[in-house]
Parts: structure tokens; C-alpha cells; sequence
């Protein structure tokens, strides 16, 4: 749900990054963070346990600039990946404008992610969302580990729907920054259409 | 998309910013904030200078996020009022009209019994704006929203490095 104050002539929308435990989504906050000039970020923030998994969320407000006179925010969220975090997710979901979906392309990983992305959708239809009327987009993360399953296939499992899809290396930013121009486009776009 | 965008106008921003301002200087507080229940800021008063607003925005909504799903495992409907007790700054947030969070940072010029009842007070004015904002945002869905008139050169504008 994006929030639109004309007081202040500014748009806000929310973007959170859904996928399986350990596939990148902090590290893909973390790398945009890195590469955003100041002036355009806000403070990130991660409530992580004591070895760094994502206990609640992670947070990286960013600033893209105006359009017609306003500025538009993207509030980024991550979400908790393991299974049993499961009520976070739920929480972080609401309110939600856009999701990328990100994929660990690791063949072992495989069963990971389509109960991720199953999960995804599940915890959208309880917030009264539906994935078909969402925009999202899904990145094919860790790209350059030797045992990872050919791109044609991870798509056929999981972009069934032909979204706009990204191969990425999150650690070293391959892939990052085109993942979020694609859904903050797409989201922009939905604004655009109104509703 | 579920339940529709959140939408200010000038009119109503000015009437919610009074009333904070009110609150805060009645309260004794030291900075209220208003933020939206997706961990947006709507509004400020006080010394909100050296505090990360955007970031406290965001954590508050999870709090909030957090012990409403910790109610509703109770088979509670809500816990409307969170109060953190710190050394030097406290914080009072409560829910208002199940949209809006209202956050007060108060120290010891005040006390939390006239912070809950300051709140408390304040809470169903600002509710009231809250419900006549929705249904003003819904009346005007058919008009006109800056969006509308955007090209797709402009979004790509927004990306050009």
C-alpha cells in the first residue's frame, strides 16, 4: 500500500524480498546500500541474531529522485528466511507494493526455493494479496558457485508467469541493481495505473 | 491490492500536525511522531532533530507489527499500548482507530500517567481525521492521482546512472 502525501509532495511504496534461508536478500540490501550515494539512503537497519541470520527484518530506505515534482521512496525490506520464521514474514508482507523474489540457484537449494515461493504466495492470499495482481520479479542468485542448475530450469519451476527475471551474484553486486530498477519500475507503473 | 493507498492532503496533513504539536507541548513530551501501520512517517513534532525518523518509523510498525500477532496468539484482538522504559527517554505507543501509530518519547519533565492521558484524549480526534481522510481518499478514486500522468520516460529517468 503505497502512501501518497501531497502536504509534502512525496510517494512512498514498500519492497520486500522474499526467498528461502541463506539465498542473498540481505546481502542484496546490503550491496545497494554499499553503492547508493548518501544523500539517497537512509540508515539500514537489520535485526539479525548473533550470527547474522535475519531474526525480524532488515530495512534500507532509498530515495530515487522526483518525478513530476514528487519524491518518490522505496522502503526495502527483507524478510526472515527460515522456515520457522514464519509469523515474521507474515508481518513484514502487509502493506507490501512490490516483491523480488530471490531464488538460490544451488541444486541442492532447489526444494528450498519452491517452498519458499509457495509459502510467498500462501502468506500473500492471508494478508488479502494475490500474486497474480502484485508485481514481482525473481532473481536467480549465487550464479557463480560451480553446482548450480541452468538458468531455463530454475525459470520453468519458479516464472511460470514470464516476470521479469535476473541472474545475480548478490556478494558482488551482479544482477542487484537491474533487479530493483525492474520492480521499482513495475511498481511505479501500478502506481500510474492507479490501484 | 488490499485495502487502498493511504492518501494526505494538505488540509487534513495541517489539521494532524497541530494536533501533535499540541500533544507534545501539553504531554510535556519530547517528540511525537504519527506513523502509518506499514512503518511510514505521517508526521512530527518536538526535537526531531538527531533521531533517524524514517528509521524509527520502521520499527515501531514492527513492533506494533509484533505484539499484535502476539494478541492475536492470545486470542486477544489487540494490545493497543506499548511502553518502553528507558534510563534517560521512555516511549508510549499506542495504536489509533486500528490505523495509525502514535508515538511519544517523553523523559522525566513529564510522567507516563499524563502521557496515557494526554494520548488517550488526543487519540479520537486524530481518529476521526483518520476515518474522514479514508473515505476521502476512496470518494476521490476516481480522480486524478499525480501518477496518472506519468510516462514511461519519466520512471526511466528516475534510472538513468
Amino acid at each position: 500500500m503505497s502512501f501518497i502525501n501531497w502536504a509534502s509532495r512525496e510517494i512512498n511504496c514498500k519492497i520486500v524480498y522474499y526467498g528461502p534461508g541463506l539465498c542473498g536478500k540481505t546481502t542484496n540490501l546490503q550491496y545497494i546500500y554499499k553503492k547508493t550515494k548518501p544523500e539517497a539512503k537512509g540508515k539500514m537497519i537489520s535485526l539479525a541474531t548473533e550470527t547474522e541470520r535475519t531474526l525480524f527484518f532488515d530495512f534500507l530506505p532509498l530515495s530515487l529522485g522526483d518525478i513530476r515534482g514528487f519524491k518518490t521512496r522505496f522502503h526495502l525490506y527483507t524478510v526472515p528466511g527460515q522456515v520457522f520464521y514464519d509469523a515474521s514474514r507474515k508481518l513484514i508482507l502487509k502493506g507490501v507494493d512490490g516483491i523480488v523474489f530471490v531464488a538460490d540457484s544451488q541444486e541442492e537449494r532447489i526444494d528450498a526455493n519452491m517452498e519458499s515461493f509457495e509459502n510467498l504466495k500462501h502468506n500473500l492470499i492471508e494478508q488479502g494479496y494475490n500474486l497474480d495482481q502484485i508485481p514481482y520479479v525473481i532473481q536467480y542468485n549465487k550464479r557463480d558457485l560451480p553446482n548450480v542448475v541452468n538458468t531455463p530450469e530454475l525459470r520453468r519451476m519458479l516464472n511460470q508467469k514470464n516476470v521479469p527475471d535476473f541472474e545475480a551474484v548478490a556478494s558482488s553486486g551482479q544482477g542487484v541493481f537491474e533487479t530493483l530498477k525492474a520492480i521499482a519500475k513495475q511498481v511505479l507503473v501500478e502506481l500510474k495505473k492507479g490501484k | 491490492m488490499a485495502g487502498p493507498q493511504m492518501i494526505m492532503f494538505d488540509q487534513e496533513f495541517k489539521q494532524i500536525s497541530a494536533i501533535i504539536e499540541r500533544l507534545n507541548h501539553e504531554a510535556n513530551a519530547k517528540v511525537c511522531y504519527l506513523v502509518d501501520k506499514n512503518g511510514q512517517l505521517i508526521a512530527s513534532a518536538g526535537e526531531t532533530a538527531g533521531i533517524d525518523s524514517t528509521s524509527l518509523a520502521s520499527l515501531t510498525a514492527g513492533n506494533i507489527a509484533a505484539t499484535s500477532g502476539l494478541a492475536k496468539l492470545l486470542g486477544e484482538n489487540e494490545f493497543s499500548i506499548v511502553f518502553h522504559e528507558g534510563q534517560r527517554d521512555n516511549i508510549h505507543i499506542s495504536l489509533v482507530g486500528q490505523r495509525v501509530i502514535l508515538v511519544v518519547i517523553f523523559d522525566s519533565r513529564t510522567s507516563l500517567g499524563l502521557v496515557r492521558l494526554k494520548v488517550r484524549k488526543i487519540s479520537n480526534e486524530l481518529a476521526d481525521i483518520f476515518n474522514s481522510l479514508a473515505q476521502k481518499a476512496q470518494s476521490s478514486g476516481s480522480q486524478k492521482t499525480p501518477f496518472e500522468e506519468i510516462t514511461d520516460q519519466d520512471i526511466d529517468k528516475l534510472f538513468s546512472d
